[in-house]
C-alpha cells in the first residue's frame, strides 16, 4: 500500500490551509466512495484530510425561508429532517432512492457530490480511461455501456454521474458554497458538474485546493409540488437507469412554473432546461409532457446499447409530470 | 432408582427429525465469534496477493519482480519460474504458476507474498508482466463453429439421448412450440470470498479454507503436492455459502500452500471480490432450443431440447441444461443434446442446480408457451404429462411429488380463479400476473463415514468431515443422532468441519445431509446396539462405533429418485419504466422427510430467491474486447435485495419415500431455484402478454414492449 498521512483539522480555514500545502492530500468526507477508489488504486492520495467531522453538520432554516445545508451532513440526517421532508420533499426522495441504510448514514453531502462515476472501465486500473488516466482512451464507448452517457458525452468519455442527491439539487436552483485558498464562491448546484468534453478527467467545476462547505436551497416555490423518481435493475442499493427530478406548479390547467432534471443520463446532472422552455405557459397536459420530454431528447446521441434510456426518460417524464399535475394543493 | 447414563431409549424419536431445531452455532455467528477460513491469524502469519493476467489469451513472456520485492515487508514473489512445483491435478485450474500458458483474462500469473495484507497488495500492483498476446475469441453464439456435442455433461450425463422418432413426431404434431432462450454468464458470488490459511510443520500442510468439502479438498492438495493425505488437514469449521464455486479446491488453497511453503511462514490468502469471477467458476452462457409438440388434449408426443453453451479451454466443464427433459415429462418421442465450444473465457463450474436451474427455465417457459396455445391451465397442462415411470430409463420413481404440489401449492398461493387472458389486470401504471413452473433436482447420494461415540457421562459425540456451509448441517445431523441414538437432542455433540474426522462427500448436489446423514445413522445404530449389550457401567473411554455407507450407496436403486416441487410468483411490470417486481412467491415442495423445517425453509427460500435474481437481475456479461466479465462486484452484480423480496412462502409435502436412506430425505439444497425464474418470467408473460425469453428481464428489455 501506498503510504499516506491522515488529517483531522479542526476548522474550514486548517483543511484548506493543509490541502494547499499538500498538493497531493485529498479531502475525505463519509468515504464509502474514495476509500473504495484508494482499494482499486484508482486513486491514491498522499495525504487524506478528514473533513467529515468539521463543524459543517447543521441543516439551518435561513430568513430568506430557504435552507443552508452543512457539507457534512449525512445523508440520512438530511432526508430524515423535517424542513427537507415538508418543503423540498424532492430532495428527500432522492436521498433516499440512493445506496443504501448503511451507506446513507455514512455518505456527507459534499462527498455525495464529489463521487466518481462507477463506469466499471474507470474503476479497473488494467484497462484505459481517459478519465482516470487521460489521453489512455475510452474502452466504454465500443464496449459495456448500457448503464452510460445519452446526452452531453464526448468521443473522450461516456460516463454518467451517479448521484440522486445532485439531481433534486440541480432542480431545486440549489447553489454549492466553495472555500478554497483564494477565499468563498458559491456556484450553482446545476452548474457544478461538468460534461466531459476534452478534459473527463475534471469531474466538476471545482477549483484545486478547494472544499465544499454547504449547500443553499433558496425558497421552494409557493406552490409548486416536486417528486423524484428513478428506475433501476433492482428495488434498492442500485445506481438510476434513468432519474427524474421535477418541480411543477399548474393552476386552471396551465403550467406557471417547471424544473425538470435527470441523472443517469449525463457526465452531470441534466438539467432540463429546454424541456421547461416547452413547459412554461402550456397546457398541462400528456401532450404538452411529451413535446417537453421531446424538446430535451432531441439531443440524444446513444450508444450501441443504451437507447433505451431515451424512451425512459422520455416515459419517465410524462409519468411525473402527469402525477405532479394532478396533485391537489 | 439408580442413575443410568445409558437409559433404554423411548419407543418413538421421530420427533426429533423434523423439528424447528435452532442452529447450533448461531449465537457465534450473530455474536462474530464463529471464525471462518480468513479469520484464523497463526503467528508470523505473511499475507498473499495474486496477480490477474490482463490479457485474454497469450503467453507470458517475462515477470518483472524487481520492483514488488523491493517493497518494505515483501518476502516473496511466486511466478512460474520460481513457484513449487506442482503435480498434474485432476482439475486443470489448480495447474497454478506451473507454465506460461494464460488461457483467459484473470488467470492468475503472479503471487504477492508480504508481512501485511496492504504490502502484498502493493506488491501485487507493481508487479509488471510482460505477455506474447494472441487473438481470443470469448463470444458464445448459437452457430458457433466450434460447437460439439460432448460425450459427457456434468455429472456424468450422456451428451446426448434420443428416443423413438422425435422429428417425424414433431412433424405430425397437432399443437407446437419452438422457442429459443437465452441466459447469460451467472456467478455465485457468496458472501464470504473463497479465503484460506496455510502452512507448513514438520512435512505436514495444514489449511483453513473457505471449502464445502474439507475432505475433497484435502486429496485434492495431497494431490498437486504428492503428499499422503494423511499428511494434510484441511479444515472448513464455518462457511459463508459456496452455491458450488467451493465444491473442490479452488486457486485460494493452492497458491495459499504454495507461498507457505515458499516462504516457510504461514500465509492467509483472501481472494479480492473484483478477482473472484475470473477463477472460482461460474454458470455458464446457455442458448436453450425447445420444441415441444402435442395433441388438442396437450399430452406432449415429441419434445427437444437442444442446448449450446460454452466452456474454457483449461477444462470441459458442460452445462447439462437438457437433462431434466429426459425425466419430467411423459413424451415418446424425444431429443436432448448438448454442444459446448472451448472459448477464452474463464473455466465455468458448478452453480446452485446446475442443469436443472437453466435448463428448468427452459423447458417451463415452454410448457406455459404450450398451455398458452392450447388455452389450457398451465397446472392443468403439467397434471396432463404426468408420467408413469421416469420417461428416460423407465424406472419407476421412488416417488413423484409434483402433482401434489402443483395442486396443494396452487390452493395455498390462490392460483384459481385465475384469468388466462394476458395484460388485462391494471393498477395504476403496473400491469400485474401470475406465472407457475415446475421444479425438480436428482436425489444424489456419496459415500460417507462417520463415528458415533458414548461418553461415560452419558453424552454422545458425532465426527464426520461435513461440511456447514450456512445451512445448519451441524444441527441437523445432531438431529439424526439423536433420533438413531434415542436420546435428547441437546446430548449430542457434532463435530464437523475437519479433515481428520472421518472422510465425507462434500456440501453440493443436495446430497450431504443424506450422505453424512446416512453415516452417522448407521453409526449411532451400530453404537445403540453395543450399548444395549453392555453390562455394567461403561469403561472410561467410552464406547465408539464406527460407520461408512460405501457399500449401500455402491448398491445403488433400481428407482427414479428426485425432488419435485412448484413454483408460483405473482409480478408487477412497471408500463412506464419496464422495471419488474415480484409481488409474493410460493414454493410447494416434495423432497421426502424434511428434517429440519428451520433450517429447511431458510434454504428454500434462499434458492427462491436466487431464482429470482436468475428472472430478473444478475447477469455477467463477457467484454468482448477484454475477455472478462464486467460485473466483478456486488454493486454491479445485482442480486436480489431485501426490496426484491417481498413475500416469499415455502411449503412442503409429508412426503414419506423409503427407497431414499434410512431418514427419508431427499436433498433440499437446490430445489429452491429451479423453476424459480420459469415462473417468475411466465408470471411477465401473463402480465404483459410479452413473452421475453432472454435473461434477466431488466427495464431495457421490457421497454420495447410496453404500450
Amino acid at each position: 500500500m501506498k503510504p499516506f498521512g491522515y488529517l483531522r483539522p479542526g476548522t474550514v480555514v486548517e483543511a484548506v490551509q493543509a490541502r494547499a500545502a499538500h498538493p497531493g492530500a485529498q479531502f475525505l468526507g463519509g468515504g464509502t466512495n474514495l476509500v473504495d477508489l484508494m482499494k482499486l488504486g484508482v486513486t491514491a492520495p498522499d495525504l487524506l484530510i478528514d473533513v467529515s467531522r468539521l463543524p459543517l453538520d447543521r441543516i439551518e432554516e435561513l430568513p430568506d425561508g430557504g435552507v443552508r445545508i452543512g457539507a457534512t451532513v449525512r445523508n440520512s440526517d438530511l432526508a430524515a429532517a423535517p424542513v427537507v421532508r415538508d418543503r423540498y420533499p424532492v430532495l428527500s426522495q432522492a436521498l433516499l432512492a440512493g445506496a443504501s441504510g448503511q451507506l446513507r448514514n455514512t455518505a456527507t453531502t459534499g462527498g455525495n457530490l464529489l463521487q466518481r462515476t462507477r463506469c466499471g472501465y474507470f474503476q479497473d486500473t488494467s484497462k484505459p480511461c481517459n478519465k482516470r488516466e487521460p489521453g489512455t482512451g475510452c474502452p466504454a464507448r465500443e464496449g459495456a455501456h448500457r448503464d452510460l452517457a445519452v446526452l452531453g458525452h464526448s468521443a473522450h468519455c461516456v460516463a454518467t454521474h451517479p448521484s440522486d442527491l445532485a439531481v433534486a439539487l440541480a432542480v431545486l436552483d440549489a447553489t454549492v458554497d466553495l472555500h478554497g485558498p483564494d477565499g468563498e464562491r458559491t456556484v450553482p448546484a446545476a452548474a457544478f458538474h461538468r460534461l466531459p468534453e476534452d478534459h473527463p478527467e475534471q469531474d466538476t467545476v471545482i477549483a484545486p485546493g478547494e472544499m465544499i462547505t454547504a449547500v443553499q436551497l433558496p425558497p421552494p416555490p409557493a406552490e409548486a409540488h416536486s417528486l423524484y423518481r428513478k428506475a433501476r435493475d433492482r428495488a434498492s442499493f442500485a445506481f438510476a437507469l434513468v432519474s427524474v427530478a421535477a418541480q411543477l406548479d399548474v393552476r386552471d390547467g396551465m403550467v406557471r412554473h417547471a424544473a425538470l432534471a435527470y441523472g443517469g443520463l449525463a457526465h452531470r446532472p441534466w438539467r432540463a432546461t429546454a424541456a421547461e422552455e416547452v413547459l412554461r405557459g402550456a397546457p398541462a397536459t400528456a401532450d404538452t409532457f411529451r413535446r417537453a420530454a421531446d424538446a430535451e431528447l432531441a439531443a440524444a446521441e446513444p450508444l450501441r446499447d443504451n437507447g433505451f434510456k431515451v424512451t425512459l426518460a422520455r416515459r419517465l417524464t410524462v409519468s411525473v409530470l402527469g402525477e405532479l399535475a394532478v396533485r391537489r394543493r | 432408582m439408580s442413575h443410568d447414563p445409558h437409559p433404554a431409549p423411548p419407543p418413538a424419536t421421530g420427533h426429533v427429525l423434523g423439528a424447528p431445531v435452532v442452529r447450533r452455532e448461531g449465537r457465534e455467528k450473530v455474536t462474530g465469534s464463529a471464525r471462518y477460513a480468513a479469520e484464523h491469524a497463526p503467528q508470523d502469519c505473511a499475507y498473499a496477493w495474486p496477480v490477474p493476467a490482463t490479457i485474454a489469451r497469450g503467453r507470458v513472456t517475462a515477470v518483472h519482480t524487481a520492483d514488488a520485492l523491493a517493497l518494505p515487508g515483501v518476502l516473496a514473489v511466486l511466478t512460474h519460474q520460481n513457484a513449487p512445483r506442482l503435480e498434474p491435478p485432476d482439475d486443470p485450474i489448480l495447474a497454478l504458476l506451473q507454465d506460461t500458458e494464460v488461457p483467459h483474462r484473470g488467470w492468475f500469473v503472479a503471487l504477492a507474498v508480504a508481512e501485511t495484507i496492504e504490502g502484498a497488495r502493493a506488491a501485487a500492483e507493481a508487479v509488471r508482466v510482460s505477455y506474447e498476446s494472441l487473438d481470443h475469441d470469448v463470444v458464445l453464439t448459437a452457430d458457433h463453429p466450434g460447437l460439439y456435442t460432448p460425450k459427457e455433461a456434468n455429472a456424468g450425463h450422456a451428451g446426448a439421448r434420443e428416443s423413438g422418432d422425435f422429428d417425424t413426431a414433431y412433424a405430425g404434431a397437432l399443437i407446437t412450440v419452438d422457442a429459443t432462450y437465452r441466459m447469460t454468464p451467472l456467478h455465485n458470488h457468496p458472501m464470504e470470498p473463497h479465503a484460506s490459511t496455510a502452512w507448513w510443520a514438520g512435512g505436514r500442510l495444514t489449511a483453513h479454507d473457505s471449502s464445502q468439502g474439507s475432505t475433497q479438498v484435502r486429496n485434492d492438495l495431497a494431490a498437486v503436492f504428492g503428499l499422503a493425505r494423511h499428511a494434510v488437514t484441511v479444515v472448513s469449521e464455518h462457511v459463508g455459502g459456496g452455491f458450488g464455486s467451493k465444491g473442490t479446491a479452488r486457486p485460494q488453497v493452492v497458491l495459499a500452500a504454495m507461498a507457505a511453503r515458499h516462504t516457510g511462514r504461514p500465509v492467509k490468502l483472501s481472494l479480492p471480490r473484483r478477482q473472484m469471477a475470473a477463477v472460482v467458476g461460474h454458470r455458464a452462457p446457455t442458448i436453450q432450443r425447445v420444441r415441444l409438440g402435442a395433441g388438442a388434449d396437450g399430452v406432449i408426443t415429441a419434445l427437444a431440447h437442444e442446448v449450446v453453451t460454452s466452456t474454457s479451454t483449461v477444462k470441459e466443464f458442460v452445462e447439462q441444461a437438457a437433462v431434466p427433459a429426459r425425466m419430467m415429462y411423459t413424451s415418446p418421442n424425444s431429443r436432448t443434446v448438448h454442444r459446448v465450444v472451448a472459448l477464452d473465457v474463464p473455466s465455468p463450474s458448478w452453480m446452485r442446480a446446475p442443469g436443472e436451474a437453466p435448463g428448468m427455465y427452459a423447458l417451463e417457459s415452454a410448457l406455459d408457451e404450450l398451455a398458452v396455445l392450447l388455452d389450457l391451465d398451465p397446472v392443468e397442462l403439467r397434471l396432463r404429462n404426468e408420467p408413469g415411470t421416469e420417461p428416460d430409463t423407465g424406472r419407476p420413481f421412488s416417488s413423484r411429488g409434483l402433482a401434489r404440489c402443483l395442486r396443494e401449492g396452487a390452493d395455498r398461493f390462490g392460483w384459481r380463479p385465475r384469468d388466462p387472458r394476458p395484460a388485462v389486470r391494471h393498477e395504476g401504471d403496473l400491469l400485474i400476473g401470475t406465472g407457475v413452473a415446475a421444479a425438480t433436482y436428482p436425489v444424489l447420494i456419496a459415500p460417507s463415514s462417520a463415528q458415533a461415540h458414548a461418553a461415560a457421562d452419558g453424552s454422545h459425540r458425532i465426527r464426520v468431515t461435513a461440511t456447514d456451509i450456512g445451512t445448519g448441517a451441524r444441527t441437523v445431523l445432531a438431529q439424526v443422532a439423536a433420533a438413531a441414538l434415542g436420546v435428547p437432542v441437546d446430548r449430542v455433540q457434532v463435530e464437523i468441519g475437519r479433515s481428520d474426522l472421518p472422510d465425507a462427500t462434500l456440501a453440493g448436489g443436495s446430497m450431504g445431509t443424506a450422505s453424512w446423514g446416512w453415516a452417522v445413522h448407521k453409526a449411532c445404530t451400530a453404537l445403540r446396539e453395543r450399548l444395549r449389550q453392555h453390562e455394567g457401567p461403561l469403561p472410561a473411554e467410552g464406547l465408539t462405533a464406527a460407520a461408512d455407507t460405501g457399500d449401500e450407496v455402491a448398491a445403488g436403486s433400481p428407482y427414479a429418485r428426485h425432488a419435485f416441487g412448484a413454483q408460483f410468483a405473482e409480478v408487477q411490470v412497471d408500463t412506464v419504466t419496464g422495471e419488474v417486481r415480484v409481488r409474493r412467491m410460493l414454493g410447494m415442495f416434495a423432497a421426502g422427510k424434511i428434517l429440519n423445517s428451520r433450517t429447511a425453509r431458510s434454504q428454500f427460500i434462499g434458492g427462491m430467491t436466487m431464482g429470482i435474481g436468475m428472472a430478473l437481475t444478475e447477469h455477467s456479461t463477457v467484454d468482448p474486447a477484454f475477455g472478462d466479465f464486467t460485473e466483478c462486484d456486488l454493486a454491479s452484480y445485482h442480486v436480489p435485495v431485501c426490496a426484491d423480496v417481498r413475500a416469499i412462502e415455502a411449503h412442503w409435502l409429508d412426503e414419506e419415500d423409503r427407497h431414499l436412506n434410512p431418514m427419508g430425505s431427499k436433498g433440499i439444497g437446490e430445489i429452491g431455484i429451479v423453476g424459480a425464474a420459469a415462473a417468475v418470467a411466465n408470471a411477465v408473460r401473463h402480465a404483459t402478454g410479452v413473452r421475453l425469453r432472454d435473461l434477466p428481464l431488466t427495464p431495457d428489455v421490457l421497454l420495447p414492449h410496453l404500450p
